[in-house]
């Protein structure tokens, strides 16, 4: 079994799941519960000055039948008194001295910020994790996303935490920003030891059509909220990558958003997470979710020859490039498998409609002969993947390589040096 | 071990009556799970799989930790994924039947990732450190499988008995062809004792060809898996013409061999339960023309399964409910049955018999017990042939432990595993084990 143990930023623990900072990770009894099953490390629900929350405060998305593929919260920090949470933190600790238990920060001013570290690290915490992303009711009490938005705030912040701080210093980044890079950079200059991201996306998940007031409902009245959830996991992998592509940029992250599963997880890692939290499908499923998330990881590396998680760590962050440096002389068409095909037509009527009008139905025959199939016109098939998004049989369609006789060629070497172009397809 | 079957045997004409999944099947039903919390179709499962966690584990695409969550609860999960009667147990329980949406094919599902696992070769799990004692098991049937393969992870040494000259029990010479042939219970019979460390010593009958003395003074702890007996039989005039047979003892025989059912023209099966449903079903499979189920209740109080009837009628026997056989008559050999009407509570009327021809008549009114292969062991009660035991599996005699059909009075293959698993947990204990 390849070894599962995991060092981010200088937190370690047994293996790279860990709760992420949110009900899942509200008070001792659950985050030991959470150990017992599985999860490697927690990062504490934010504690600073306790809140008094609305109720409802979460809302979801249904697609199809499939239940919140993407949620939102209006929840804040934590409730409880900061003496519970610092008991129950010093005592999980000592139950769980293996496990990592990250504590999330957020308060306003320097006094309160160097008070509450030094009671997180007297409590045992092997972390502290800043909390500059919650994008709604703290960022207009002047923290959560309003800091994470402001490099100079957040680089002085993270600075007074790194100078107070004996142990590692995550900041946790808002996805509410246009580019990730200024910001991952600010905490790079304030001393931050690594970076998690991302927290969640500002939203209005809803509105309830008859009574005209948008979700999650509070009396008459609703607010925007924070969104995530598997819907999440592509906006988090794009500024997960972001970051670990810049060369100006070298600290470890801890990936969040969207991950339901090991799959995901390794999707993170391979973009350069050398751990991974889960909030949303926790909620929504339990702790139990990570046996499989252990079990699959370690599947998975076994099958690809990985030891240790280094080793995958960063992994497809070469291959992430430039539009302009893509190969545009290489040439894809799709290919229908006639044993597999159900004869459904989705992939004629997307094709038809949404991209270049070259799958056809099959000709009409009567007869034994008669077949659903449908024809790619491999001439006009530009290979843009529609018709297998949208075909429900996997490994029905495939989009196989084309040798076309070009050599490989960019547009910034085309720009550059001339290089030779294939001719368009489908662009008449 | 096991002597090896002919690979041309009667039920090889079988096939499969609940289609396999393929890995796109796999993965679409996977989806639909709720993945349900303190879920019912675990509680149904007498060993407890988590199944929500196994179908999890197939939707994610992880088919070796599924394979290990089923295999951890149930070593005997393949062939139980084929033989359980999942409509009255996990999947009669999913939820979505609340809903009134299809259930969870979690017995397709099963099968889908067991088969993977037995493809791939996969060995899960491994025997426990030495503990230098060492365990008898008598029978080699799903029960004391299923013991053996936790007394080997416990790392207790063990030795199998068994009379016949092929393992698997029931499994392998009695469970209907179209859920499962013999070879596939004997490959799986082998694959659970490959963890090492059992000795298997086929041929030998305890209480016959060993004692139970010498078994007791051999081993520090004994478990007895020895199942039902032969099939018992009405007593009536002419049960013992040629033609006329256990259904259990032809069952083993088209299962392992060649049944001669040349010229068979009409054949009853007396008997309502699910070997008498099985015997319809498997004479039509094999092409005798005329096949007729004879119980003495009415349809509704048959005792067999409902789903299993229905699918029986479906393959087009006939039935006579209310009717009891009273003699067996023919020249020679069985040519017609004469038979007596019951009312509603199952009494004969006197004065109305009627009588139906048959060349071949099957007796499936129940099986013997073999519980008094223990009375002369003190301590040990047998009641009713079976033997009592607490619910550990263990008999009032300090060492001697019981499982399965012997102990259950008949039941099915995955209670045997689940008794088997639970006993072997007990001995461990009983020999100064930690908890397993
Ligand atoms: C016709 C039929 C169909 C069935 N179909 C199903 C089904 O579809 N699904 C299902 O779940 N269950 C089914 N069952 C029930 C199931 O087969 C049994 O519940 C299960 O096999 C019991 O396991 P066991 O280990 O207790 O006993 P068995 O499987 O009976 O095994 C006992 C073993 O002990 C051996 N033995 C007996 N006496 C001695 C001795 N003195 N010394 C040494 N060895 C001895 C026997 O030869 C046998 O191999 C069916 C049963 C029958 C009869
Ligand atoms: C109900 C709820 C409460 C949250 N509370 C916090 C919080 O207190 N501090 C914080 O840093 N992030 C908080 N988050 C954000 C999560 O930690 C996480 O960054 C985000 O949900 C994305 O991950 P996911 O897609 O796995 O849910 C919260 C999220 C939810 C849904
Ligand atoms: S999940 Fe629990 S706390 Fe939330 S509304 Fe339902 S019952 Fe109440």
């Amino acid at each position: 079994m390849p070894d599962l143990s995991t060092n981010c930023a200088g937190i370690r623990s047994p293996n790279p799941f860990w709760l992420a900072s949110a009900p899942p990770a509200n008070s001792g009894a659950q985050v030991q519960r959470a150990f017992d099953a599985g999860w490697g490390g927690a990062v504490w629900k934010t504690l600073g000055v306790p809140i008094q929350n609305v109720s409802s405060r979460f809302g979801a998305i249904n697609y199809s039948g499939t239940r919140a593929i993407g949620f939102n919260n209006i929840e804040l920090i934590t409730d409880r008194p900061l003496e519970v949470n610092f008991r129950e933190i010093y005592e999980t600790k000592k139950k769980y001295p293996k496990h990592a238990v990250v504590v999330s920060l957020m308060v306003e001013t320097q006094e309160e910020w160097k008070d509450i570290i030094k009671r997180s690290i007297d409590a045992g915490a092997d972390g502290l994790e800043l909390n500059f992303g919650c994008p709604h009711g703290m960022c207009e009490r002047g923290m959560g996303s309003a800091v994470g938005q402001e490099p100079k705030v957040n680089e002085r912040i993270t600075a007074w935490a790194v100078e107070y701080s004996t142990v590692p210093v995550l900041v946790k980044l808002t996805p509410n920003v246009s580019d990730i890079l200024p910001h991952g950079l600010a905490a790079q200059r304030g001393g931050a030891h690594g970076v998690s991201l991302i927290n969640t996306i500002k939203s209005i998940v809803s509105v309830d059509i008859d009574r005209f007031v948008p979700e999650p409902r509070v009396g008459s009245q609703s607010t925007n909220g924070g969104y995530c959830g598997a819907a999440v996991k592509p906006i988090a992998l794009h500024m997960l990558a972001r970051l670990s592509r810049s060369e100006d940029f070298d600290l470890p992250v801890s990936g969040i958003g969207g991950i339901t599963n090991w799959r995901d997880a390794v999707e993170f890692m391979l973009l350069g997470a050398s751990s991974v939290q889960v909030c949303t499908e926790v909620m929504l499923k339990g702790y139990r979710i990570v046996e499989d998330m252990i079990e699959g990881l370690g599947e998975y590396m076994a099958s690809h020859g990985f030891q240790t998680l280094d080793q995958l760590v960063g992994k497809a962050v070469p291959a992430y490039s430039e539009w302009g440096d893509l190969d545009l002389n290489y040439e894809t068409v799709a290919k229908i498998d006639d044993k597999k095909c159900i004869g459904c037509q989705l992939c004629v009527v997307a094709c038809h409609d949404g991209a270049h009008q070259c799958i056809h139905p099959a000709k009409e025959e009567a007869g034994a002969s008669a077949t659903r199939v449908p024809v790619v016109d491999e001439a006009e098939c530009v290979g843009c993947n529609l018709c297998q998004i949208v075909c429900p049989v996997p490994g029905c369609i495939s989009l196989v390589a084309v040798d076309n006789g070009f050599a490989p060629a960019s547009w910034n070497q085309h720009v550059t040096t001339g290089a030779k172009l294939r001719p368009k397809k489908g662009a008449h | 071990m096991s002597k090896p079957i002919p690979t041309d045997r009667s039920e090889s004409v079988f096939e499969d009556y609940k289609h396999e999944y393929d890995a796109k099947q796999a993965a679409v039903e996977a989806n639909r799970c709720l993945y349900c919390s303190d879920a019912p179709c675990t509680k149904a499962c007498p060993t407890h799989i988590d199944v929500p966690e196994f179908i999890r584990k197939i939707a994610t695409g992880n088919l070796k930790g599924s394979a290990r969550t089923i295999f951890e609860a149930n070593i005997l999960g393949m062939s139980c994924a084929r033989v359980c009667p999942v409509e009255v147990l996990c999947v009669g329980d999913c939820v979505y039947n609340q809903m009134g949406v299809p259930p969870i094919q979690i017995g397709k599902l099963q099968r889908f990732a067991t088969d993977h696992a037995y493809a791939q070769g996969w060995r899960l799990f491994e025997a426990g450190a030495p503990s230098g004692k060492s365990v008898g098991l008598v029978g080699a049937g799903p029960a004391s499988l299923a013991a053996a393969h936790e007394l080997r992870r416990l790392g207790h040494a063990c030795t199998v008995y068994e009379k016949r000259p092929v393992i698997g029990g029931l499994n392998t010479t009695g469970i209907a062809p179209y859920k499962m042939r013999a070879d596939r219970s004997v490959e799986e019979a082998e694959w659970v004792l490959g963890i090492g460390g059992v000795e298997v010593k086929t041929g030998v009958e305890v209480g016959k060809d060993i004692t139970l003395d010498r078994l007791e003074r051999e081993h520090a702890a004994v478990f007895v898996g020895v199942g039902l007996g032969p099939d018992t039989r009405l007593g009536v005039p002419g049960e013992d013409l040629p033609g006329v047979h256990g259904a259990v003892e032809v069952i083993e025989r088209m299962k392992l061999g060649k049944l001669a059912l040349e010229g068979v023209k009409s054949a009853l099966v007396i008997g309502g339960g699910n070997t008498a449903i099985d015997g319809v079903r498997e004479l039509a499979g094999l092409g005798v023309p005329s096949v007729t189920l004879v119980y003495r209740g009415s349809e509704a109080q048959m005792p067999g399964y409902r789903h299993e009837w229905l699918a029986a009628r479906e393959a087009g026997v006939a039935s006579a409910f209310h009717a009891v056989p009273v003699a067996f008559e023919g020249s020679g050999r069985v040519q017609r049955a004469r038979l007596v009407r019951t009312d509603a509570q199952k009494k004969p009327i006197a004065g109305s018999e009627l009588s139906l021809d048959a060349d071949l008549v099957l007796m499936a009114i129940g099986q013997s017990t073999l519980g008094q292969l223990l009375s002369g062991l003190a301590g040990v009660l047998v009641d009713k042939g079976r033997i009592v035991t607490d619910e550990s599996g263990a008999t009032g005699r300090k060492g001697w432990y019981a499982g399965g059909d012997c102990r259950n009075g008949g039941k099915e293959v995955v209670n045997a595993a689940a008794e088997g698993k639970a006993a072997a947990q007990a001995i461990h204990r009983m020999l100064g084990g930690k908890d397993a």
